[in-house]
């Protein structure tokens, strides 16, 4: 139970809806008040007032006195003529006593949990494809708007679409294009254009001999379905990269086109700027509790099901208690590695186990290094992204022979993800010797830096999750990419708009990606996940 | 790098001014001129009207829709004219010189009319492609697939030609021989790396790319990549000015401590 902290001589009054009852309007400072909310969010019944115990209302108010009844009275009053100005006034809410202007708007149809590249891409997409001009009010909620422990800003930035689901293969297409084009997509008036650094070596998937025939059922998808991907044998790729040792690989799988890394911090800049542009809100807090309400209904079967539909977000400030509850009409999840927590104060997974309402969404933070080193003798220019059959990958960054790189750890040595150190004992004892193995140069290196950053990590199938939720019926997902959320974001932020907009997936079919395959049980499993 | 380079100090690379084209009355400037106090009555208006900043962005829209008109699939043309007629159609649409094999150049005046005699050739490959200054970008360049005995390909100070672009020269690697791209504002070294799987080149240009951050540093990266290719363009003593210990010593003044 959180601690209540009453201001000074204001009171929270009834806490039923009735139209006159402030709620964290007019006030010195807000109420943290949970002791009816607790767990579900269900409000109590209209016409019980609940009990209170320490709410205790100032002494004043006690007897109704005529001062006590007076003062409410004019409460109320007050409330109404700031909602009538509030009508006639477009745009900002009116606070007459204090300065508000770091709160979010009290009303907003679309709140975006998250502030990260698929959060942006989600806002940008809506209000692209709006029907009219100004039709949705799209507010956008970050915690940290530093971007310190965003996935984004810390990825490595690679594009490739040489995965073996076509779902993910055209999403990765459609942000290829996206991308290619981002000068006339993200363009605003008096701003200099974006400047990526795409760098379109591409990638080089290698293969041992018992992937070997997965990897070619792979390429003839990936090529079915558009991508520009080739494959080639063990004397081709010394012939083409004579710095690779091949032994062990048996195929290796070489994307041509549309395929290689860029900035990711830029396509994060270059996307606020034009979402602000557009007219999107942003706000610095923290999500802190959903307000529902539900309705029981009865399916074909005579079974009932709770159905439910937040109507009030909490956005808390940092550093204070201060809060503000903003009215909305849908939420979207794109928090990233925390969605799990998310997920969890709307009220999913809270259940017996084994229902739709006791199934989690299984998104959780995976902590991941990257690191850099400096070879001199290491691959020339024209390396690609190369990803070992152990699960290291390394790429050449800039002109003056460094190179970034990593490994996914296997599920026994998953680090803790509580902060963002990096362990350095990793690369000596479970990269380095792959790397050199692999890339006999590499056997001389010398590490330069390292950073760590999140998977949103899906523990279910390690694919995203996209759309609503079954019983949150205006909760939407855009979360869960475990490591290719970057280069998925423009294609799901697009297919999230339509499905809002539409009702459908109209561009991309991502019905598979929907969260109700965690309750069915249905995985649908990508191999080609560094 | 080594002890003999920390004397000599190279010169800042030009920013990416050329890109101002696209965007002038659309309205992206350079970011230098967006620090300058004084702006423009443009983008005054555009600040603080919506009419106005909603015309810019409809200008902006209509420069690239003209782009986009100018490279638009000529596949069609294939089946009917083949594949060497209507690669060559493309090019001299654009604005750029197409030679077949054993003829002449055939260029478009400053009207852009051409000689329509090429559509009488039958199965004569197009052996040089002079697309200078033209408008060719990503999806034009699907078109110069079709020319698939290219022997030398010339884009200098296209507009619209970027990294994206340079990966979708791979298909001419078995024929194409000369490759000019001086000029080229938005081609970096990036770009350049793609270049690895144009194997048979023996002549490349490299001159005058601004967005190049190093050039003589890439210039060599490219020489050691492409072995057997000529890398033409940058003066690799360009832009050096004397460190301290090659400035001409004043005789008179006696030895520093």
């Amino acid at each position: 139970m959180l601690p209540r902290v009453l201001s000074l001589g204001v009171r929270r009054g009834p806490l039923t809806r009735r139209p006159g009852t402030l709620r964290g309007g007019f006030s010195l400072g807000k109420v943290v008040d949970d002791r009816w909310y607790c767990g579900s969010g269900v409000r109590p019944t209209s016409g019980c007032v609940p009990f209170r115990t320490r709410n205790r209302a100032p002494h004043w108010q006690d007897s109704g006195s005529a001062w006590g009844r007076g003062y409410k009275y004019w409460e109320e009053k007050l409330s109404e003529i700031k909602k009538k100005i509030q009508s006639v006034l477009p745009g900002t809410s009116l606070h007459p006593l204090y300065d508000s202007s770091h709160l979010p708007p009290d009303h907003s149809d679309v709140v975006i949990v998250g502030g990260g590249v698929l959060g942006l891409s989600v806002a940008y997409w809506l209000k692209k494809l709006e029907k009219q001009r100004g039709a949705l009010r799209v507010l956008v909620v970050e915690r940290d708007l530093t971007y310190s422990q965003a996935s984004s800003a810390l990825s490595l930035g690679g594009i490739h679409q040489q995965f073996s689901l076509p779902e993910n293969i055209h999403l990765s297409l459609f942000s290829a294009s996206f991308l290619r084009n981002i000068n006339e997509h993200l363009a605003v008036v008096d701003a200099p254009p974006l400047d990526l650094q795409f760098n379109p070596l591409g990638y080089l998937w290698l293969a041992s001999e018992k992937d070997a025939a997965a990897m070619e059922n792979n390429v003839k998808v990936q090529r079915q379905e558009g991508a520009k991907v080739c494959l080639m044998s063990p004397d081709q790729l010394r012939n083409k990269f004579p710095w690779i040792n091949t032994e062990g690989v048996a195929l290796a799988s070489y994307g041509m086109e549309d395929e290689g890394w860029f900035d990711p911090w830029c396509l994060l800049q270059g996307l606020r700027r034009k979402v602000q542009s557009m007219g999107v809100l942003f706000c610095q807090g923290e999500v802190t509790r959903f307000v529902s309400s539900s309705d029981r209904m009865l399916t074909k079967n005579q079974k009932e099901v709770k159905l439910k539909r937040i109507y009030e977000v909490h956005v808390k400030m940092d550093n204070s208690v201060e809060y503000q509850p903003v009215e909305c009409a849908l939420v979207i999840n794109a928090a990233g590695a925390w969605s799990a927590q998310i997920a969890a104060l709307a009220g999913i997974g809270k259940g017996p186990p084994d229902t739709l309402q006791g199934t989690k969404l299984p998104v959780e933070p995976r902590k991941r290094y990257v690191y850099v080193w400096h070879c001199p003798q290491g691959p020339g220019l024209e390396s690609p992204l190369v990803a070992d059959t152990s699960g290291t990958y390394f790429r050449r960054e800039g002109l003056g022979s460094n190179y970034l790189g990593g490994r996914s750890p296997t599920e026994e040595e998953e680090p803790d993800p509580e902060n963002l150190e990096v362990d350095h004992d990793f690369f000596q004892d479970k990269v380095w010797p792959h790397l050199a193995q692999r890339v006999p140069a590499f056997e001389t290196l010398k590490v330069q830096n390292a950073w760590a950053g999140y998977y949103d990590y899906n523990t279910f199938d390690q694919n995203g999750v996209v759309g609503p939720h079954p019983l949150v019926v205006n909760m939407f997902f855009a979360t869960g990419f475990s490591g290719h959320g970057l280069q998925q974001a423009p294609g799901v932020g697009r297919a999230v708009a339509e499905m809002i907009l539409e009702g459908r997936f109209q561009t991309i079919n991502l019905d598979s990606f929907l969260f109700s395959r965690f309750y069915l049980g249905e995985k649908i499993q990508e191999d080609n996940i560094i | 790098m080594a002890a003999p380079w920390r004397s000599l100090r190279l010169v800042a690379p030009i920013g990416n001014r050329s890109t101002r084209g696209i965007h002038q009355l659309g309205g992206a400037v350079d970011p230098e001129s967006s620090q300058k106090k004084r702006r423009t009555m443009l983008q005054y208006l555009s600040d603080h009207f919506y009419d106005v900043e909603f015309l810019r962005g409809y200008f902006l829209q209509n420069k690239m829709d003209k782009v986009h008109q100018k490279n638009r699939s000529f596949a069609h043309l294939e089946e009917t004219h083949g594949p060497n007629n209507a690669g060559a159609f493309f090019i001299l649409k654009q604005g750029g010189a197409v030679k077949f094999r054993d003829k002449e150049w055939i260029r478009p005046d400053k009207y852009g009319h051409f000689s329509q005699e090429f559509w009488n050739f039958s199965e004569v490959p197009v052996e040089a492609v002079d697309a200078s200054d033209c408008a060719i970008n990503y999806e034009g360049l699907e078109n110069l697939h079709l020319l698939k005995e290219l022997q030398s390909l010339s884009l200098q100070r296209c507009p619209h030609m970027d990294d994206w672009c340079l990966s979708r020269l791979y298909p001419l690697a078995d024929s194409l021989q000369e490759l000019s791209l001086a000029g080229c504002p938005r081609i970096s070294e990036r770009g350049l790396a793609c270049l690895h799987h144009l194997q048979n080149l023996r002549r490349l240009d490299i001159s005058n790319l601004p967005s190049v951050s190093n050039p003589g540093l890439t210039q060599i990266l490219v020489e050691e990549m492409l072995p057997n290719c000529k890398v033409v363009g940058v003066n690799l003593a360009e832009g050096l000015k004397l460190g301290p210990e090659e400035q001409p010593q004043d005789t008179d003044r006696p030895i520093p401590a």
